[in-house]
């Protein structure tokens, strides 16, 4: 397989997740600010800080509102890490790769692109929102679902599990982020259900509700829910599955041997949490050095097959 | 309401699918008593899911503009034009015959060069060529095949002959348009695929391989392959991907391949270096090595002429295939027919002038407006002037240029093109001019596409059916009219 071929494959899978989780992003943020309590004040502008966007947010906008940060995330065409923007390098990846997909996945993404670009002003609008996200949801798995039903199970798929897992550990750990600076930022108003409801958001923006009631059967609570969403082995889109579906793709590439132990370096941080108080600052902290280290996994996957040899 | 196709009328000009108003011609009489049993509604609701089909499909080709690249769906007509298998029989063994002919020619231009010893081709025209490379000199491709790979366009008269009007033997584009427009169609008008005998069209991208494959240096069951391609910004990348997928090789640019210290070609791979045998370019010549050629090009790979001149690896079309494909050459090829087969050629050309000759020149220069003008080395319809349609001053901004270097030009008489309906704008029915371009392969065996790519010119009176100028395509079918 052309070392280029795998790059721009494990690119699209990395992008149709972004775009994936950024819909989610905006989604939950929309639910739960409507359940948000009265006077509990908490920024849209979060959303730009979670994805280390606050630069290229402040290139083009002044104000820091729903509309201009909704706007930004969806549709802006300046911003590379905009919605549209995703799925546009998706199918640019795509269609440099087009040989290695059956001809249904381009359909695919050809529909959820136009159906993107189509109807965007939905999104950054409030009313039809959801629709939208939804849509754009349900796209991105409908692309996932072709190719998990037609790609073999051989080198461009450890690529797309790859590109897939890093990017979404990336954003499990920017959901979960979103989740501790909306408490932080309330936290001199805090009320009794407040945590209970910004955590209940951070499941939900994974679907990951149900399975957290299946494995944890215990109310929502931040410790529980930041556990989960670290160390479960089983739902697909914690930090630990992530890591381990990384390291059974990596494991069936050549030359994977160097690449386990980068592996074991980036999973050699642990940080314990036992009650709300560890939700801090510290566990922000925590959040960005997984970030940092998902980031050297990037570059020693690069540097091991993208490279031009 | 129908389409309307009593009042259809394409008065003196030559009509591909009715012989006169209300007449259609035998291979097309099941299409059009097809489309005339459909309402204006369903009409207009094929003609939607046509674009539809086509913006899934993702079929779209790149405009280059000031404001940047464009790529824009492909302009595409559900209506088909329609040829008899009996005549396309004919047309096939022309096209041979003059592929045959060209390489030859080719083989014999970098090697012995007999055809100017004898007389037959004058040494002036190769002197002043653009696609001449001496650095292919001496070179002796297998099967002695210079260009494997050839886009003919042929153009009918008033009368349904046909002719032909250029060769593209550098890298011709537009296949997998015509694989496309049938699966477009396919979707379309599915109905009509039961019931008329409409011969396939997918089996290019097979006969395409194995015409790639017969030209591996090393004799594998399975050499390697690949497509290479300048990258997404080129406008037939489509088509590059597609083909490549198609085939099931590798779509590569420039920068997946080395050529090793061994004189082989291998390209980048997740678990290494990896021999490649054969590689179908679709880069020009001069990009392919900048080594040998433009220095500055990123595109090619360095070393390739190396590579290939060792035999160590196949190019298609080879380098400097394109001194065949030059509008001065072309006024020459039925003399290469006659010379080199020593058969009469089964196709005609149109009529040529050549500017360089001083008495053809002044009565081109005397006829700008009834004539067309061509640069020799231009494609795409780009440089070229057509005298009826044209202003006084263009007529004479282009004597000016045709006095300033004759050798660039040459003149034909305007082609009074066939026709054929359209659908335009309000679901109406008008005639509209077009060619077809036939793809050729060749190694040790030939082959002709069953049809072409039909290209039309979607403006009223056109005759440019460039994509890239307002033109658009239909699906050709080669209709046995003997079936049963």
């Amino acid at each position: 397989m052309l070392s280029s071929v795998a790059e721009r494959i494990y690119w699209a899978a990395r992008y149709l997740e972004r775009a994936e989780n950024t819909a989610r992003l905006v989604s939950v943020y929309d639910s739960l600010l409507l359940d948000l309590p009265r006077g509990i004040d908490i920024s849209w502008y979060n959303l730009v800080e979670l994805n280390s966007a606050t630069e290229a947010f402040a290139e083009h906008y002044r104000v820091r509102d729903e509309r201009n940060v909704v706007k930004f995330l969806l549709a802006d065409a300046d911003h590379g890490g905009a919605l549209v923007n995703s799925l546009r390098m998706v199918r640019e990846n795509l269609r440099t790769t087009r040989d290695v997909f059956a001809p249904e996945v381009w359909e695919f993404v050809n529909d959820l692109f136009y159906f993107a670009t189509d109807n965007v002003a939905q999104g950054t609008g409030r009313k039809l929102r959801h629709q939208f996200t939804g849509g754009i949801i349900r796209g991105c798995e409908q692309v996932n679902g072709q190719i998990a039903a037609t790609t073999s199970r051989d080198a461009p798929w450890q690529f797309i599990q790859l590109g897939r897992h890093l990017e979404r550990a990336d954003m499990t750990t920017r959901i979960l982020d979103a989740g501790a600076v909306a408490l932080l930022q309330s936290a001199e108003r805090a009320q009794v259900n407040l945590g209970q409801i910004v955590w209940g958001h951070v499941l939900r923006s994974l679907s990951a509700e149900l399975a957290y009631r299946r494995a944890v059967r215990v109310r929502v609570a931040g410790p529980e829910v930041a556990n989960f969403l670290l160390n479960d082995a089983f739902f697909p889109r914690t930090i630990r599955f992530c890591r381990e579906q990384v390291g059974s793709a990596i494991r069936l590439l050549p030359g994977s041997e160097s690449m386990l132990g980068a592996l074991e370096e980036v999973a050699a941080v642990y940080y314990p949490i036992a009650s709300v108080d560890d939700l801090g600052q510290a566990f922000r902290d925590y959040l960005n050095e997984i970030q940092i280290r998902i980031g050297t996994m990037h570059e020693r996957i690069r540097d091991a097959w993208f490279a031009q040899h | 309401m129908t389409l309307d196709w009593k009042h259809y009328d394409s008065g003196a000009l030559f009509d591909e699918l009715i012989s006169s108003p209300g007449n259609a011609r035998a291979p097309a009489r099941r299409l059009v008593a097809y489309l005339a049993s459909l309402s204006d509604a369903e009409i207009e609701s094929r003609r939607r899911m046509a674009e539809a089909t086509i913006r899934q499909m993702g079929v779209s080709f790149t405009v280059y503009s000031e404001e940047g690249n464009i790529d824009r769906a492909w302009p595409f007509d559900i209506i088909p034009r329609t040829i008899a298998a009996r005549q396309w029989r004919e047309v096939e063994a022309g096209l041979k015959q003059r592929l045959r002919a060209l390489n030859r020619f080719i083989d014999d231009i970098y090697h012995d060069q007999r055809i100017i010893a004898d007389g037959v081709f004058p040494a002036e025209v190769l002197a002043q060529s653009k696609n001449f490379r001496p650095e292919c000199v001496g070179v002796s491709p297998p099967f002695g095949v210079w260009a494997h790979i050839c886009g003919t366009d042929l153009v009918r008269d008033e009368r349904g002959r046909f002719f032909v009007l250029e060769d593209n033997l550098r890298v011709p584009s537009g296949v997998a348009y015509m694989l496309e427009n049938r699966a477009i169609t396919k979707r379309v008008l599915p109905e009509l695929f039961e019931s008329d005998a409409i011969l396939p069209v997918s089996d290019y991208p097979a006969r395409l391989f194995d015409m790639l494959a017969a030209l591996s240096p090393r004799k594998l069951s399975n050499p390697g392959i690949v497509v290479l391609t300048p990258g997404i910004y080129n406008s037939a990348y489509f088509e590059h991907a597609f083909l490549a997928q198609q085939m099931g090789v590798e779509l590569v640019e420039g920068r997946d391949l080395v050529v090793g210290d061994d004189d082989c070609v291998y390209m980048r791979t997740i678990a290494g270096r990896e021999r490649v045998d054969v590689i179908y370019r679709r880069i020009d010549d001069l990009f392919l090595d900048p080594e040998v050629f433009n220095p500055e090009s990123t595109l090619g790979v360095p070393g390739l002429m190396r590579a290939w001149r060792a035999g160590r690896v196949a190019l298609a079309n080879a380098p400097g295939a394109g001194v065949a494909d030059d509008k001065v050459v072309y006024a020459y090829v039925p003399h290469m027919i006659e010379y080199y087969l020593g058969e009469k050629p089964l196709l005609a050309n149109v009529e040529t002038f050549l500017c360089a000759d001083p008495e053809q020149r002044a009565y081109v220069l005397d006829h700008l407006d009834e004539l067309v003008v061509k640069p020799a080395n231009e494609s795409g319809g780009y440089g070229m002037l057509v005298g009826p349609h044209a202003t006084k001053k263009e007529r004479a901004e282009f004597a000016r240029r045709i006095q300033a270097d004759p050798r660039n030009y040459i003149a034909q008489p305007t082609l009074k093109l066939s026709v054929a309906p359209t659908l335009v704008d309000g679901g109406r029915l008008e005639p509209r001019h077009l060619d077809l371009r036939p793809f050729v392969l060749q190694a040790e065996d030939m082959y002709v596409t069953t049809g072409g790519l039909t290209r039309v010119a979607l403006r009223k009176g056109s005759l440019v059916v460039n994509s890239s100028q307002g033109g658009g395509s239909k699906d050709t079918w080669i209709v046995d009219t003997d079936a049963k």
